[in-house]
């Protein structure tokens, strides 16, 4: 067996983050729960994780204590509340390193974010005067890649149809690695946009982007990357990254759901046009017309998810003080000890790399000929919650050869233990199914 | 285990041994022939079901797709249960079939109507799964009526 493991009394056993998993379960209730008589082994994170008492605190305390509208009242509870909401903007802020607070833009999710940018382009486009990184037309492409989520699709299909542009894939490797072999004919002098997961939700790969972000730069382009699998389970630094925009959203990363990030640079927010019209994101209204407020208000219309925010905020708190090097390092040991075990049951295929390297904790297997839905479904008879079907991400499957999959994916509560739970109840789908 | 509840023997005897499986052209030249192909979005399950008829009985209901045991199995019961039919009584089975995975856990099937359909009495209780079930007879229902049996799509209240 491989084990990456560094064993006590090791120079180098000092130099890796640790911390104590046991003492984290101990801050997520639901984990106390049984399911179908058995505890609960939940192996479904990349869809969305559990939340700490912590995050459910603030959320409950929000509403308690400084439930009040923000950004527009003068009384206490007013300014309560909007000091909590742009607290936790700076916190998200410095989470991903921003060099701005004004680069975060709370939306309702990653699938929001990107359809922000998206549109954004789509209104440039129209417009005369608007700045040309963000005009498309006939001619111009967008590239994406065949391992996108479908909410890192549709909304670009969505615009090549509006504008015209075309829509271009980076094709995915046999391993399940991004195919970068023909990146200079794909992005070049007609590329507006490379909009790239940046970890897979499907295969768990994590996509090295510095030749991509290279490019991009060399023809002018714009990069977006999908990070809503990456940023709950690694240090994401966007200066480091260089990337133009990046999307996340909050359920995947202890927070509630309903609130998502657009992190963007400072200039080129500036130079989006707004995309949804109402409160908060004017400067002035009148019957003649209207002028917009500065980002990230300008894509913020309407009252905000505020006790979301603020829960996000708790969330990025719990991460920090656990430290994402220690859950990258966690979840890194388990993917390595996961990719061995699953490896060894009879008939078992993994997609995506089989090895802990340039990879995150999501493991999408078949089981022989059995049907996902079959797997989840007597794997869920023994408490072990996986996900099976698509995983939203259908031209992944399209590409190897698939229906759907069976998805096991880690956060940092998960256990080596858990794993054992997986293999043993696959152990039974083979029974019922043999 | 609560599991035997929805996979019971029946169930998973027919999706070993699909009774019937493969689109076949009609036997008789003169029939009408209807053809639907139903997803389910969710899973990516897919079926195909082809209905030959002229117009009294049902002479074929053949079949292929890809999916889990509950929704191969479903259409192989679907071909045993409603292959020479008569037309009326095919669409009885099938109201009583779609009652049934409808119900919650709550109907009792009748076995002389349903046939090995009443094996299927464990996955209503299980609503994630009820769509499975269900695709090859709503892929049925959109091919007889193509093959001018039949009416609409039944609504589904799951």
């Amino acid at each position: 067996m491989t084990t990456i493991a560094i064993p006590p009394g090791m120079p180098q056993h000092d130099d890796v983050p640790r911390y104590d998993v046991a003492a984290v379960r101990a801050d997520f209730p639901i984990l106390d729960r049984e399911v179908n008589g058995h505890p609960l082994v939940y192996l479904d994170s990349a869809n969305t994780s559990h939340k700490p008492r912590q995050v459910l605190d603030a959320l409950a305390g929000h509403y308690a204590q400084h439930n009040a509208n923000v950004s527009r009242s003068v009384h206490t509870l007013g300014t309560e509340a909007t000091e909590a909401y742009e607290g936790a903007r700076a916190k998200v802020a410095a989470f991903v390193n921003a060099p701005s607070v004004d680069e975060v833009v709370f939306t309702k999710n990653s699938t929001e974010a990107i359809n922000i940018v998206a549109y954004a382009f789509s209104n440039a486009s129209l417009r005369s005067d608007a700045d040309p990184r963000l005009q498309l037309g006939p001619g111009d492409e967008i590239v994406i890649s065949e391992m996108e989520h479908h909410s890192n699709i549709v909304p670009w299909q969505l615009l090549a149809e509006r504008t015209g542009a075309t829509l271009r894939w980076f094709p995915v490797t046999d391993n399940g690695r991004l195919d970068e072999s023909g990146l200079t004919d794909l992005v070049n002098e007609r590329t507006k946009i490379v909009s790239l997961v940046h970890m897979s939700n499907i295969l768990g790969t994590v996509n090295a982007t510095a030749r991509i972000t290279a490019r991009v730069r060399e023809v002018g382009a714009l990069l977006l990357l999908d990070c809503s699998q990456s940023v709950p389970h690694m240090p994401i630094d966007v200066v480091d990254l260089g990337a133009d925009f990046i999307v996340f959203t909050g359920h995947k990363m202890c927070g509630p759901t309903g609130i998502g990030v657009l992190w963007g640079r400072s200039e080129l927010l500036a130079a989006m046009p707004p995309v949804f019209g109402g409160g908060s994101m004017i400067e002035t209204v009148s019957m003649g017309g209207s002028t917009y407020a500065a980002p990230p208000a300008r894509f913020e219309a309407g009252t905000p998810p505020i006790a979301e925010a603020v829960a996000l905020g708790a969330a990025v708190d719990y991460l920090t003080g656990i430290g994402m090097r220690a859950i990258q390092w966690h979840e890194k040991q388990l993917t390595a000890y996961a990719l061995d075990v699953l490896g060894a049951v009879p008939g078992l295929r993994i997609f995506g790399p089989k090895v802990p390297v340039g990879r995150g904790g999501t493991i999408s297997f078949a089981l022989g000929d059995v049907h996902p839905h079959d797997v989840g479904q007597v794997l869920d008879a023994l408490g072990v919650q996986v996900r099976v079907g698509h995983h939203c991400a259908r031209p992944v499957c399209t590409r190897f050869g698939v229906p759907a999959t069976t998805r096991a994916s880690f956060y940092l509560y998960t256990t080596t233990e858990e794993i054992d739970a997986l293999v043993a109840g696959l152990e039974q789908v083979r029974k019922v199914f043999a | 285990m609560q599991l035997e509840s929805l996979y019971q023997e029946i169930i998973l005897d027919h999706y070993k041994h699909p009774h019937g499986r493969g689109l076949r052209a009609a036997a008789d030249p003169a029939d009408r022939v209807g053809e639907a192909h139903h997803v389910n979005p969710t899973c990516g399950d897919e079926i195909t079901v082809r209905v030959a008829t002229d117009g009294g009985t049902l002479h074929d209901v053949s079949y292929d797709g890809m999916g889990c045991s509950i929704s191969q199995a479903s259409a192989s019961v679907l071909h045993e249960l409603l292959t020479g039919r008569d037309a009326m009584e095919a669409f009885e089975v099938h109201e009583a079939f779609v009652a049934l995975l409808s119900g919650r856990g709550q109907v009792t099937p009748d076995e002389d109507v349903l046939g090995d359909g009443v094996a299927f009495e464990g996955v209503a209780r299980y609503p994630a799964r009820v769509k499975c079930a269900l695709l090859p007879w709503m892929a049925f229902k959109d091919a007889a009526a193509r093959a001018g049996v039949g009416a609409s799509p039944t609504e589904v209240k799951a």
